[in-house]
């Protein structure tokens, strides 16, 4: 060593022999091979080399190719309106799974009404698809969310599919309609999505958000105090009569009709749960259960109030259908999972994101509907 | 008395314990936040419990780490290569602890329930805030990304002390042997 000076910090150390100039080339080789392996594998995970890999990034890219560039707005369902209320659990579930909320207790509701789609701005119309978002917040705090649709069936069997399904069905600009061209090919190598489609399109309408009926379409697991658990699928049913839908009028009568009723009487529904029997499909959300299967009345429902989302309380959440209680899991449909990776990536970018006004405005609440 | 050439035992511990799992830990962080597939929810599920254990390890490690002295560098290493592996080592423990307290404080921000395992949850550390759950969940990302970098620096400066300089620093911490003094 050359700093004989520095021998009172440590002793000098046993001299190393050199190594052949061939073994540290050698040896430098493997430490920039180890190194490159570790960010490759980064990358890899990353999925920065695989571009065809169906990411969180497709997910908004295929949003906003299809019902274009909103943001701070919500990348799907991203027209709606804050509600709140409570929860009542009628117990009678708790033979199904021990989460908390299904007990005989009152939760906390935050909630939202929303047309499907990533326009913001859309006019109303009676067939486009409703949705109901729900966070349950039981007293101990062991919260449910869930975002559950007014279709019988889920329109795509997984991510990947829905993806596929979202790009081939984006409206040409010419027409504002499908692209026959397009659609049809993928439909006739669909036969799934097509099937559900067409029950999509066979349901009944209803007038309004207020006596819609509100699937989960997804399976979860439910599982009881002994550890067993059970398939189940469930569905939000209005206890306000039932009105068949009228002709639509133009902007967002839905809103404002919903604004109206809730200024008028609050808005109650059944939380009706439907127990998968023996080979009930629970990967396929596209398949329906056939009827006749045990239900069981869950609890009930209660919406009281609207709030617009520019300061409503539902704004700065995300309805992630994966935030369960213990006492209810996921099963193997994958579409909740995709979901919950979505909602985590759409929640981020429009939380940074400047907005502008929403279409239902705090004005249009605060007025019973603008009528 | 002989002189100190390794780290404790504890400390060795320690660092071998949280090298796969901060690696993993990183591996999952961006495949999970990459996927639609339905791993996400499984991974997710993993990510957190994970992150709160790295943090309850970093916090022993650093104490450890102040209370009982690393064996001296070799006498002979230039001061640039004194700096930067006291500067990697900074960042490595503020990375260690900063990733998880952000990710923790991302969920507080974004409302969501911080589930370490079935009815074990932790408290929000921060209010409800979805421009701040913004903000934190793109630290979460650059900071994943700078602590994958230093960690990489930090594998290949440590097989190049092994392989190419053999000057005792790799041992120091690579060594089965109990003591931390020569001899031992």
């Amino acid at each position: 060593m050359n700093e004989p000076s520095d021998v009172t910090r440590t002793p000098p150390p046993l001299a190393v022999p050199p190594l052949p100039p061939r073994t540290t080339i050698l040896r430098l080789a493997a430490i920039g091979g180890v190194m490159l392996a570790l960010v490759a594998g980064f990358a890899l995970s990353a999925g920065w080399l695989t571009p065809h890999r169906l990411t969180q990034h497709s997910f908004m890219t295929a949003f906003r190719v299809v019902d274009g560039r909103h943001p701070g707005f919500r990348r799907n369902h991203a027209k709606g309106l804050c509600v709140s209320g409570w929860f009542d659990g009628s117990g009678q579930a708790q033979v199904l799974s021990t989460a908390s909320v299904l007990g005989p207790r009152r939760s906390r509701v935050t909630g939202r009404f929303a047309l499907a789609g990533g326009m913001p701005f859309q006019p109303d119309a009676p067939g486009k698809v409703r949705s109901m978002a729900l966070r349950l917040r039981p007293p101990d705090g062991l919260e449910w969310r869930m975002g559950i649709n007014d279709i019988p069936v889920f329109v795509a069997r997984d991510a990947r599919e829905f993806h596929d399904l979202l790009l081939a069905g984006r409206p040409d600009p010419a027409t504002g309609k499908p692209d026959p061209a397009r659609i049809g090919p993928f439909l006739a190598g669909h036969a799934a999505v097509a099937r559900a489609l067409a029950l999509v399109a066979a349901r009944p309408l209803t007038s309004g958000f207020g006596d819609d009926t509100y699937n989960s379409l997804d399976t979860f697991r439910w599982i009881d105090a002994a550890g067993r658990s059970v398939a189940v699928r469930w569905a939000m049913v209005p206890l306000q009569p039932v009105a068949p839908s009228r002709a639509g009028r133009d902007g967002s009568y839905l809103f404002e009709d919903l604004i109206v009723a809730l200024r008028q009487h609050p808005l109650r529904w059944r939380l009706v749960v439907t127990v998968a029997g023996p080979g009930d499909p629970t990967a396929d959300p596209t398949l329906p259960w056939p009827a006749g299967r045990r239900q069981i009345d869950a609890g009930t429902l209660t919406l009281d109030r609207a709030e617009s989302e520019d300061d409503g309380a539902c704004t700065g959440l995300t309805f992630d259908p994966m935030v369960l209680p213990p006492g209810m899991a996921a099963s193997d449909d994958p579409i909740p999972a995709a979901r919950s990776a979505a909602y985590m990536r759409s929640f981020w970018l429009r939380s940074g994101e400047a907005r502008i006004p929403s279409a239902v405005s705090p004005a249009m609440v605060a007025t019973g509907g603008g009528q | 008395m002989n002189r100190v050439v390794r780290f404790s035992a504890l400390a060795r511990v320690l660092h071998w314990l949280m090298a796969p799992l901060i690696l993993g830990m990183l591996l999952v962080g961006v495949f999970m936040a990459a996927t639609e597939g339905p791993a996400y929810a499984t991974l997710v599920a993993l990510h957190r419990p994970m992150g709160i254990g790295i943090l309850l390890l970093a916090a022993i490690r650093l104490a450890n780490r102040l209370i009982v002295r690393p064996p001296p560098l070799p006498a002979a290493m230039p001061a640039i290569q004194r700096v930067a592996a006291l500067g990697s080592h900074i960042a490595l423990y503020a990375l260690m602890i900063a990733m998880p307290l952000v990710g923790w404080g991302m969920l507080s921000a974004g409302a969501y329930p911080v589930v370490l395992w079935g009815a074990v949850r932790l408290p929000p550390i921060l209010p409800h805030d979805p421009t701040l759950f913004a903000l934190l969940r793109q630290l979460h990302s650059w900071l994943a990304f700078a602590l994958f970098g230093v960690v990489v620096v930090h594998v290949g400066a440590a097989l190049l002390h092994g392989l190419i300089l053999r000057d005792g620093v790799f041992p120091a911490m690579a060594s089965l042997r109990r003591g931390r003094r020569e001899g031992a």
